[in-house]
């Protein structure tokens, strides 16, 4: 009887206690903001959006390397020779035009591991998080800074060059080759020169060499 | 008309399904209760509604340090402990040595992760039990918590803080005091929740004398962490087994003692946490008086990491119990096999055994008490 | 030849409905409300402008627009009935409630008797709810409400047998003026509660069984989110499951009522003749019976809830021993004093 009495008395005490304290805290303050009325300020380097600095961007591919889930999507072009991209910030000598750098947030999982190997710091987090889409294709943000004229343009300069090179490579392997043969040749004959001076036969002259690699 | 209650069997039982969407599996458990009336007498978990393929993803990621992120979703209550126990599996494999202000940062960081993580265990089981207010009470200072770590890492709940021999970026310069702030108003709060909740005798009632684990029993399910020291084992892997630099805090490992009923009960497990959290702001006050104020925290991270070939068992403490990455490695750029020991798992499996005979309000008691992951449960 | 309008039955119809759909809206939002600024939140805030007063009324709208979802195996008629029969039964319960010295639906002696006895159906209507949807979860909430009510039926009955053994009447308005003036100590007024000691026990007592009637927190296990999903109401969406809510707070509000017509003086004013009148009655009344309302709101976000078995032993190894006691000792004191 007197336990039962003892237990109920405890009881009470800490349902009362509990009460108190729940009271203290209904006229208390409230700890909450109210959302899109005030905004929580984010800390300068809080991880909530990709931001990449395309001016600063080398296209170095180490960013999309890095990245764990394969949301950055980049595709470079050489510059030809008469361009001059300049420096990066950092003092970098850009060679590449950048003809895109799409990053998928729908895909980002905000790891910020693409931020660290970045030689110039072009790629980072930004805190800003209100950027919901009603369209997941709307979450891919394109920051290569050429218009797609721009890029078609830059791709075939890009690539005429490439092709003037390459052929500017066969030619000079022509070149070497024609070279090599005709040393061959003079070798040859007189090797030949020298083998009918000493009257013997002479076997077939060395083939033409293949011009075709590289294709 | 389905047939509601089956005839078959001696006393007339009913099969019935609690999860995946159930409000208090925590997650996406599904646990098969077999009862008789209200009285439980099997129970039966399935698991893998959110399985997510980790140890293979880690074997085919193609890099060392691209798992940590992947760590960070296993236990996402306890994400820092995750990284932390990953990074110090490949330390000791590379044969790492780190600068002081990265080990303590590291200390108080999973201290603090220690911390959040019980404060979301404790609110929920209170929730679990009908006590709504304690859970939002103590998410304030979890809030708190995570805004420290935003800080430092810029991330509230995934961080990829830490690096392979080091930390991904510095502390922001008050982070010394802003953490200090934080002890100090933390441990008046551990009083109120005391008031409000676990000494409150309903919660008593509820809680005592409800899933008693016997000491035995845990160990022979190979329990850790809160479980097993419920059960009234000392056994703390930052006492027994240190890692990091933990041998060099003063800090007491609670365990229960069936103080408000029998050994091992829920609520033995559940003070063990609230007196751990306790023990948690001893470390980091010690950490941080003896914490460098410069330092590089980023010197020692390789470029590159290259393993030579080999095997490695790192255990850590996690808020949940022994946490423990096997890796192996064959001189690739990713590991050839990674396992993680995962201490909700190991504690769900415990479940049948000791819900047994319970009512099924005693279940959402103990699976509140066990505290599992479910991210960590199913990888 | 009477006119079909017949105005009276009008004022007692809509009256007391009227009462109560506002109280629900209220209610649920200051719920909602108390919750908030228990738990360090603000709770409802943009429906509407100040603080969200609005936000009841949104959601009644939105419930109304809800497709009415019947599961395919249940007991169609049942499941479709039994939320109206449980407004029905508290709304009913309503017409022998004395709101102000001017207004009584129906002045009968046996106003106590035909509320307890209405009031029963309840547990009734929850019972048909639980089989009819034929859900697991619905039909253990079911169980567990039946236990619990027909339990706690009988300290609540015990409870206010000890007011009738003071008040000597059943007619709820006879008891009401039965507490009129400020006698007791010079300026108490004359509420039961203050009339005897034992009484103050029998509040509690009864405090404790309406929470247990009412569902509310540490009681409400029938709907106990964490283990049952939502009992009895698990299957219910749309209008009908509004029906379950509004009969609830309903519930909540007449059994608070109850309490302060048998405890606290009903619509007697605490200053005696000062604020007294039909109207004032009216506010002190609802005034009473808002603050029980705001108490057991209060216990709810404080406090964790029982076990079934608990329940249950709180109710027959304590609270019916403990009234019965309590009743003999009031008598007494009433022969002796």
């Amino acid at each position: 009887m007197l336990t039962v009495v003892k237990q109920g008395w405890s009881t009470f005490k800490s349902i009362f206690t509990g009460m108190g304290i729940t009271i203290r805290h209904f006229f208390g303050p409230s700890v909450t903001l109210q959302y899109p009325d005030e905004k929580m300020e984010l800390p300068e380097n809080s991880r909530a959006k990709l931001y990449v600095n395309i001016d600063d961007c080398i296209g170095c591919f180490l960013c999309a390397r890095a990245c764990p889930v394969n949301c950055i999507d980049i595709e470079t072009a050489p510059a030809t020779a008469d361009v001059d991209l300049g420096k990066t910030s950092t003092g970098n000598p850009k060679r590449f035009w950048l003809t895109r750098f799409d990053i998928d947030m729908a895909k980002c999982m905000y790891c910020d591991l693409c931020v660290h190997p970045c030689p110039t710091n072009c790629i980072y987090m930004v805190p800003d998080y209100e950027y919901s889409e009603f369209d997941r294709s709307n979450l891919i943000y394109s920051f290569s800074n050429l218009v797609p004229e721009q890029v078609a343009d830059v791709k075939e300069k890009a690539e005429a060059e490439a092709e003037e090179k390459k052929r500017q490579r066969e030619e000079m392997q022509k070149a070497k080759a024609e070279a090599a043969r005709k040393k061959k040749e003079m070798e040859a004959k007189k090797e030949e020169e020298r083998s009918e001076k000493d009257g013997k036969e002479k076997g077939r002259a060395p083939s033409k060499p293949e011009n075709d690699g590289g294709e | 008309m389905i047939e509601l209650i089956s005839d078959t069997g001696e006393r007339r039982e009913m099969t019935i399904n609690m999860g995946p969407q159930h409000p208090s599996t925590h997650g996406v458990l599904r646990l098969e209760l077999v009862l008789d009336g209200e009285i439980i007498k099997k129970v039966k978990p399935h698991i893998g509604y959110l399985h997510r393929c980790f140890e293979k993803y880690a074997e085919e990621v193609g890099d060392y340090a691209k798992v940590i992120p992947y760590t960070d979703r296993m236990d996402y209550v306890s994400a820092m402990n995750q990284e932390h126990g990953y990074v110090l599996a490949l330390e000791r494999m590379l044969e790492l040595e780190l600068p002081e202000r990265v080990e303590h940062i590291r200390v108080i960081v999973a201290e603090m992760q220690r911390i959040a993580s019980h404060l979301l265990g404790i609110g929920a089981f209170g929730l679990d039990l009908g006590a709504f207010s304690p859970f939002l009470y103590l998410f304030t200072e979890r809030e708190k918590i995570l805004d420290i770590f935003e800080k430092i890492s810029g991330a509230r709940l995934l961080y990829n803080y830490m690096a392979v021999g080091g930390l991904m970026r510095d502390v922001h310069p008050e982070f010394k005091t802003d953490v200090a702030e934080f002890v100090k108003t933390f441990r008046p709060k551990i009083k109120e929740l005391d008031d409000l909740l676990s000494y409150n005798r309903i919660f008593i009632k509820r809680t005592a004398n409800v899933g008693v684990l016997p000491v035995e029993v845990a160990l022979n399910y190979a329990a850790s962490g809160p479980v097993l020291r419920g059960s009234g084992m000392k056994w703390d892997l930052r006492r027994n087994d240190p890692y990091s630099i933990y041998d060099r805090f003063e800090f007491d490992i609670p365990v229960g003692e069936g103080e408000m009923g029998t050994l091992g009960d829920c609520w033995d497990r559940y003070i063990v946490r609230v007196r751990e959290m306790e023990q948690s702001l001893r470390i980091i006050e010690q950490a941080l008086d003896s914490m460098p104020d410069e330092g590089d925290v980023m010197q020692a991270i390789p470029k590159r990491i290259r393993m030579k070939e080999g095997e490695v068992y790192v255990r850590t403490e996690s808020p949940r119990g022994e946490l423990g990455y096997f890796i192996a490695s064959n001189n690739s750029a990713s590991p050839h096999r990674v396992k993680a020991r995962a201490p909700s798992f190991v504690h769900l499996c415990l479940l049948p055994a000791i819900s047994k005979g319970s009512l099924i309000a005693d279940m959402v008691a103990i699976v509140g008490s066990i505290d599992i992951v479910l991210g960590e449960v199913d990888r | 030849m009477t006119t079909l309008l017949n105005i009276p039955l009008v004022i007692h119809l809509a009256l007391p409905l009227t009462i109560i759909l506002v109280y629900a809206l209220v209610a649920i939002w200051g719920e909602r409300k108390v919750a908030g600024f228990i738990q360090d939140r603000l709770g409802p805030m943009r429906v509407g402008g100040w603080h969200g007063w609005a936000q009841s009324i949104a959601d009644l709208l939105k419930l109304i627009q809800k497709e009415d979802i019947i599961p395919a195996n249940s007991s169609r008629f049942l499941f479709k009935f039994a939320p109206f029969m449980m407004f029905a039964a508290s709304y009913a319960a309503f017409a022998v409630i004395p709101f102000s010295s001017g207004y009584i639906g129906s002045n009968i002696n046996i106003g106590v008797f035909y509320l307890l006895a209405v009031t029963s159906v309840l547990t009734l209507s929850i019972i048909m709810a639980a089989w009819a949807s034929n859900n697991k979860w619905s039909l253990l909430g079911g169980m567990r409400s039946a236990a619990q009510m027909v339990s706690y039926e009988i300290p609540t009955i015990a409870t206010v047998l000890t007011v009738i053994v003071v008040s000597g009447s059943l007619n709820l308005m006879t008891v009401t003026e039965m507490q009129s003036g400020n006698d007791i100590l010079g300026f108490l007024p004359n509420w039961f509660i203050f009339q005897n000691p034992f009484l103050i026990v029998a509040f509690v007592i009864f405090f404790i069984s309406i929470l247990a009637e009412s569902h509310r927190v540490p009681f409400d296990l029938p709907e106990s989110e964490s283990e049952l999903v939502a009992g009895y109401q698990t299957e219910y969406s749309g209008m009908r499951w509004a029906m379950f809510m509004l009969a609830e707070y309903a519930d909540m509000l007449l059994l608070s009522l109850l309490g302060a017509v048998l405890f606290f003086g009903g619509w007697n004013s605490p200053f005696g003749d000062f604020m007294s009148g039909p109207l004032w009655g009216f506010f002190w009344f609802m005034l009473k019976g808002l603050l029980l309302v705001f108490v057991m709101m209060w216990i709810r976000w404080t406090l964790p809830r029982y076990r079934v078995d608990q329940l249950m032993h709180i109710c027959w190894s304590i609270l019916i021993p403990l009234s019965f006691i309590n009743l003999i000792l009031v008598a007494l004191w009433e022969l002796i004093f």
